[in-house]
């Protein structure tokens, strides 16, 4: 018969995941388990914070600060949240103030309404019915790939990065940007559709040999 | 415009995304079925939107920079090495000044417990810097004690000799008269007494009803 004791201080026998049991840690003060806590998603945080600042070096920056944020507040961390969905939270946070300060922001304003108000529809109709995930081990393919979605407005880029590479769902993704599930749906539709368009032409005919955003117009 | 089934080709780009997330009714969803079956165009926007988000989802599309996460963990190192020094900081002149704190009160503690007498008069005031071993006179019935050839003792024949701090343990209160410099200076002594005298009035000298020493 087991001791008691031994199954109180087993996380596992007490019902807890390992991630729950280093967020107790961290809050009862064993700080240093804090990074073995983030490192599953130092990877997508990043993602989030470059896919609103568009700049390497800030986008690490913005995810160091971000993260000593989380620490200092991690006992306001609710068990209710998913903890990934909360350091994603932060993060942005931390990148759409560090982007407020930056003047291209009136500009970039401007142009989301302008797109908000236009209906897109899709104009290149070549059939791409094979994923051929394995060419995500070239590089220059994910290259590719990410310079496709760097040309996105912002707005559109944030709510698929969020969506469709963090994973967040749609009611996660409209809490973390302050915005409506309508919105997130209408911006979701007009990414995926925009990326469709300027990858399926390449995805035939060569892999990007020739992507229509490589001459330097946007393809919408 | 193509019209295949109960939906248009419009309808169906605006509602692709939505079919991927499968956030649509089920008779829309039907519709939309039967059009892709019959729609070239559209089922090419629909293979190639699944593929988008795919290719997207997979791990390997986010790219960090060469030693992203080494200087992540050395950038939270630091800062809990920072608090912890500051901590350390704080805790050295916290313990030696706690525990000062703690003497003090606990002096003070043990003082007000030792000497708390229940004075003889009601009348009596805070008294401090008597000398404890200071010999002073008390006698029978009387609520003060005094210094020896005090003017007003009374009933004189019944005086007996103790220290001061004697006379506090019993209750007796300084005279005001003769005990008026520590009374009224306060400043030697308090501590070699170690506690709070009482401090007499005047008006038990001079009791109207005439009693009194």
């Amino acid at each position: 018969m087991a001791e008691p004791n031994v199954i109180l201080n087993n996380p596992v026998e007490a019902g807890m995941t390992h991630e729950q049991d280093l967020i107790a840690r961290v809050q009862r003060g064993q700080n240093e388990l804090f990074y073995e806590l983030v490192r599953p998603y130092e990877r997508r945080v990043y993602a989030a914070a470059l896919a609103i600042l568009r700049n390497e070096s800030d986008a690490e920056d913005v995810v160091q600060e971000a993260m000593l944020k989380a620490l200092a507040n991690l006992r306001q961390f609710r068990a209710e949240a998913r903890f990934s969905t909360w350091l994603i939270q932060i993060t942005v946070n931390e990148a759409l103030m560090r982007r407020r300060r930056e003047r291209t922001v009136v500009m970039e304003a401007i142009d989301d309404r302008r797109d908000e108000e236009s209906e897109y529809a899709p104009r290149d109709f070549a059939d791409w019915r094979e994923i051929p995930s394995e060419s995500l081990e070239r590089k220059e393919v994910r290259q590719k790939l990410a310079d496709a979605l760097a040309m996105l407005d912002r707005k559109y880029r944030e709510v698929f990065v969020l969506r469709d590479m963090e994973q967040l769902n749609i009611q996660e993704t409209a809490e973390v940007l302050g915005i409506s599930v309508a919105s997130v749906k209408t911006r979701l539709l007009r990414a995926r559709l925009m990326l469709r368009d300027l990858l399926a032409g390449g995805w035939n005919q060569g892999w990007f040999s020739r992507l229509p955003f490589e001459k330097g117009n946007k393809p919408w | 415009m193509v019209n295949r089934g109960d939906v248009n080709c419009e309808q169906v780009w605006q509602e692709v995304s939505n079919y991927l997330e499968g956030d649509i009714d089920p008779g829309l969803r039907a519709a939309m079925d039967v059009h892709f079956a019959a729609c070239a165009h559209c089922k090419s926007v629909l293979d190639g939107m699944r593929n988008v988000i795919e290719l997207y989802g997979d791990e390997r599309m986010i790219e960090v920079p060469v030693g992203y996460g080494r200087r992540l963990e050395r950038r939270l190192a630091q800062s809990i090495r920072a608090q912890s020094s500051r901590w350390s900081t704080w805790s050295a002149w916290l313990v030696p000044v706690t525990a000062l704190a703690l003497f003090a009160g606990g002096l003070r503690l043990a003082n007000s417990l030792t000497f708390n007498p229940p004075l003889r008069s009601e009348h009596a005031q805070l008294g401090r810097e008597i000398p404890p071993d200071m010999v002073v006179v008390v006698t029978s019935g009387a609520r003060l004690f005094h210094a020896p050839g005090c003017g007003v003792i009374h009933n004189k024949d019944t005086e007996r000799t103790l220290t001061a701090k004697e006379a506090i343990r019993e209750g007796y209160a300084p005279c005001l008269r003769c005990m008026r410099k520590y009374l009224e200076t306060a400043t030697v002594g308090h501590s070699e007494l170690g506690w709070e005298a009482s401090a007499g009035l005047d008006a038990e000298e001079h009791d109207p009803r005439g009693g009194g020493e």
